[in-house]
């Protein structure tokens, strides 16, 4: 972390970009990118598919141009200090992300099989209420230290949101699923996309006041250091939580999602690479031991190694999917520079093409070139978020930051990679394009989160005790 | 803390460098073998995406696009006529793929031959949308209806060519099936070919190109021509050295003939009246190796004919004797397709001269700009120009003398002269099975010149055993196919 010297009359007990700019103007016109370029794609689509400007384009234009320019004001006025980069990349991929869903929502393959028609307008909903999210969280959260004090009650509230799916006649079972969905009303809801949040609430809050004694009160053997038995609790307890999401759930990327994000916030809270091991480790044994078992699982992996005999299978067996090869060839046909806007032909992945599979579109109709744009936007928003923590004076800022991003990363690299065959396929969404309410509002809540963090640690440093009531949630209480 | 951040930093842009080399490998590396996998559907919605080129027959289309009925296949084909003119197209299907001309030229048709690849770069350039080329054709209308209307709904197929270049006019095959029944994709289309393929009278057999017959009496020529140019007989008015009946080489089985006086004829009594004896002791005469020679002059015993689309193999095995001469009278193990007859019938029209048989002229791209054309090809010398003209004499004879097999066939107009040759081949275990009924000819105009060589074969063509005769079924049938051939050129 570069500190600046500080020659300004104000304190110099802080680190941090004192004094820093408030690259509020940058954020406006890296904004006016990030709305223009989804018009023109929007325009493209309709071009390409109906030979016309589509009629909604003034209407999509500046219903997102108005929900990214009222979250930009909300920032300038209540988080002036925030990363700038935050605003203008999410809303570029939500953007993007409706393009697709709109143009998928004109293929008449999907729309007989109940998987597209109507889906883009819902989206643009759900994005309104995301953004309102964001809006509510810069408003309503004045300092992100306050969260701290909702430690334990996030983790009785991440745990109730992940098993909800499991609760008889709320959960919904869908097709080839997993059962990550809860069904309320006509609305179906993922209601791990908020668990993802509200446990890192809870990690970071557990692991500040713990920290000091996972890192310290540890033996050391063959150059490792091995945590003393009773702390090794707390990873254990949360290893076989994600055992059971993955056992009853039957969702092996949310499973790896909680435990991954676990150990990346444990590892920086301790500075110990020993658990890192730990985790892998367990994770792997974790893995294994439910797949010897677990035969939705098994047909995941076995999809996974060969996507063509899946393909072959699924044309005869029910039960088999044929969306894995579909997905291949959809990236293969699009090729370096893709079929553009409209021309492609993702629609035969059939179901979740707008949503999970979403990247595909991507593949073919933008190419190689647009699905590696598209991965550098989602690494960049990682890295803003690493920086964030970075920057953050607190430790529960930091933790909270990093297990956001760690988050967001290893969604973006369990779904994408499920997607283009890396990794067996889970039933994950990607961030901000796929379509999917409880996956928009859940990842606009996450920025807005970071967005406070991170204004908060590029903010000039503070007045003496400008807010008694941080000052207060730094009492660390021994439990 | 700062330190595993930076840390945690690095291993997220692993995560996502692993992601960009995957996406590398999948759309750069296996690009263009996931895209054109046959199992990638976008193969087949790409090759119906646009009307499909049309195949040509005397400057007009056979074939047609109509929109398809599925939600992403845009177009499928239809055909003008199909039954009539599937022998020469063969289909092209959503559900089955294409054969024949449909399959071999598909590249021309759907505008994807690397051949147009120029123009499609440069109509994509310019905002063009890419057009398939057509495929002209050798084929003459009237004489393939004529043909098609001949056999009627007798089994049978017609092969007629034009005998200077090798041009074919007709290729007719019946029974037969209309490809536009199983163009498209649906249950019904699945159906029907199912169907079709299950029918034990093998609608979708093209019988003048891919099926094999007992020539029957038909080869008589062939033996004629094997036994004049090796010497084995001085003229055609020459009376031969022959019995009746005649003792096959080695066995003690007699050879009858049917009708006729035969007994020591000459060549041309003996083709005038198709005796056995005759050409069956020839074929002895010149041996097994020569005639199996002549015949490969003729075309038998090639395994690749390709017109483009591949024609059987006509062949003439080795033999023993008695096999051998029964061969030569086309009841032996000797087996030929009908466009491999009119090939021997054209070879002695065009003074022993036999091209090469091909049915596409020209293709075109969407401009009509040529792509390729066919230049006529000489297959070989099949037998010198006198013998030639002596086998055009006897063939003559069988048609105009009274009491000829092939009276039938004979053309009254002026300048117009018909030579030609009856076949009734025997077949099935005794020869139980009803005959096939054959004849070959050729027309000559006033100026000398040959412009229809023809062959025909008429399976079953009766419930009669009597009736059955070259000369009585297939003859009438020739007679059309080369008036018409004739009327055409006027």
């Amino acid at each position: 972390m570069s500190s600046t010297t500080n020659t300004s009359t104000q304190h110099t007990s802080t680190i941090g970009a004192i004094g820093a700019p408030s690259r509020r103007n940058t954020e406006l016109a890296l904004l006016a990118f990030a709305v223009v370029i989804p018009v023109f794609a929007y325009a493209n689509v309709g071009l390409a598919l109906n030979d016309e400007v589509p009629a909604g384009l003034a209407a999509y234009g500046i219903g997102l141009g108005v929900l990214a320019g009222i979250g930009h004001l909300v920032i300038r006025k209540f988080a002036p200090y925030a990363d700038p980069l935050m605003l203008p990349l999410a809303t570029l991929l939500n953007g993007l992300g409706l393009v697709a869903i709109w143009r998928l929502d004109q293929s008449a393959l999907l729309q007989r099989i109940g998987q597209a028609g109507g889906k883009a307008t819902n989206q643009l909903v759900y994005t309104a209420m995301g953004i309102a999210l964001l809006i509510a969280v810069l408003i309503f959260l004045k300092d992100h230290r306050t969260l701290q004090r909702y430690t334990y009650i996030s983790m009785a509230g991440a745990l109730v949101l992940l098993l909800l799916p499991l609760v008889p006649g709320l959960g919904a079972e869908l097709t080839y699923g997993a059962k990550i969905w809860i069904q309320v009303g006509s609305f179906t809801i993922q209601p791990g996309e908020f668990a993802k949040i509200v446990l890192a609430i809870f990690f970071a809050g557990y692991l500040m006041v713990k920290r000091d004694a996972l890192a310290l009160a540890s033996r050391r053997f063959m150059g490792i250091y091995l945590p003393r038995g009773r702390d090794l609790g707390p990873i254990i307890v949360v290893w076989a939580i994600s055992i059971l999401i993955l056992v009853f759930e039957t969702d092996l990327g949310t499973s790896l999602l909680f435990f991954g994000m676990f150990v990346i916030m444990l590892y920086v809270a301790t500075e110990r690479t020993s658990w890192i091991v730990f985790g892998l480790l367990m994770s792997a044994a974790g893995a294994v031991g439910v797949a010897s078992f677990e035969i939705h699982v098994q047909q995941r992996v076995q999809a996974w190694l060969d996507p063509m005999g899946e393909w072959e299978l699924s044309k005869t067996v029910a039960g088999h999917s044929a969306q894995s090869m579909e997905a291949l060839w959809a990236f293969g046909s699009g090729g370096t520079l893709g079929t553009g806007w409209g021309q492609g032909h993702s629609e035969l992945i059939r179901f979740a093409a707008n949503s999970d599979f979403i990247l595909a579109t991507f593949g073919e109709e933008l190419g190689l070139s647009g699905v590696m744009a598209i991965l550098l936007i989602y690494g960049l928003i990682v890295e803003r978020g690493i920086r964030t923590a970075l920057a953050a004076r607190d430790p529960f800022g930091k933790l909270l930051a990093v297990g956001l991003s760690g988050a967001f990363a290893l969604q973006v690299f369990v779904v994408a990679g499920g997607v283009m065959g890396l990794i067996p396929l889970t039933g994950m969404t990607m961030p901000f394009m796929a379509y999917g309410g409880s996956s928009v509002i859940a990842n606009w809540a996450l920025i807005g989160i970071l967005i406070r963090i991170s204004d908060t640690a590029r903010r000039p440093a503070p007045a003496p005790a400008p807010n008694p009531d941080a000052e207060m949630t730094q009492v660390v209480r021994p439990s | 803390m700062n330190k595993p951040l930076r840390r945690i930093a690095i291993f997220c842009g692993l995560l996502v460098l692993a992601l960009l080399i995957r996406s590398n490998w999948l759309q750069y590396v296996q690009a263009d073998s996931l895209a054109s996998d046959k199992n990638n559907r976008r193969v087949a919605i790409e090759r119906y995406a646009t009307a499909r080129g049309d195949i040509i027959v005397d400057g007009k289309a056979i074939t047609g696009s109509v929109a398809s009925e599925g939600l992403d296949y845009k177009y499928k084909r239809t055909w003008k006529n199909g039954e009539m003119w599937a022998p020469v197209t063969g289909y092209s299907s959503q559900i089955v793929g294409a054969t024949q001309l449909e399959n071999l030229e598909d590249g021309i048709l759907t505008g994807n031959d690397d051949r147009l690849f120029f123009r499609n770069t440069l109509d994509m350039i310019t905002g063009k949308k890419k057009l398939g080329g057509s495929v002209v054709t050798t084929l003459n209308a009237a004489a393939q209806k004529a043909a098609f209307e001949g056999l009627g709904n007798k089994k049978g197929a017609v092969a007629a060519i034009d005998p200077k270049t090798g041009a074919i006019l007709a290729l007719a095959s019946t029974p037969s099936y209309d490809p536009s029944s199983f163009a498209g994709i649906s249950q019904k289309d699945s159906e029907t070919f199912s169907k079709l393929e299950k029918d034990k009278d093998k609608p979708m057999l093209n019988r003048a190109l891919r099926e094999t017959y007992p020539p029957g009496s038909t080869f008589k020529v062939v033996t004629a021509a094997a036994a004049l140019e090796n010497g084995i007989v001085d003229g055609i008015d020459k009376a031969t050295d022959t019995p009746d009946p005649y003792q096959l080489p080695g066995t003690r089985t007699d050879l009858t003939n049917q009708h006729g006086k035969c007994e020591n004829a000459t060549l041309r009594e003996a083709l005038k009246v198709s005796c056995n004896t005759v050409f069956a002791k020839l074929s002895d005469s010149v041996t097994n190796d020569k005639m199996i020679e002549q015949s490969k002059k003729f075309g038998f015993n090639e395994a690749q004919l390709d017109i483009p689309v591949r024609a059987a193999e006509s062949v003439y095995p080795e033999d023993n004797r008695p096999q051998n001469a029964l061969d030569g009278i086309g009841q032996g193990s000797n087996r030929s397709t009908p466009l491999q007859m009119a090939m021997v019938s054209a070879a002695i029209a065009n003074d022993g001269k036999l091209m090469k048989p091909y049915m596409v002229d020209q293709l075109r791209a969407s401009n009509l700009d040529v792509i390729e054309s066919h230049d006529p090809e000489e297959l070989s010398q099949a037998v010198s120009p006198e013998t030639a003209q002596k086998l055009q004499e006897m063939m003559e004879t069988v048609v105009n003398d009274p009491g000829g097999t092939g009276g039938a066939a004979k053309i009254n107009a002026e300048g117009v002269t018909v030579g030609g040759k009856t076949g009734t081949a025997q077949h099935g275990v005794d020869n139980k099975e009803l005959p096939y009924a054959w004849f070959i000819s050729y027309a000559k105009l006033g100026d000398g010149s040959s412009p229809v060589a023809v062959a025909v074969v008429v399976e079953d063509g009766s419930a009669n055993r009597g009736e059955i005769s070259g000369g009585g079924l297939a003859a009438p049938i020739a007679k059309s196919v080369m008036q018409a051939v004739i009327n055409s050129k006027k």
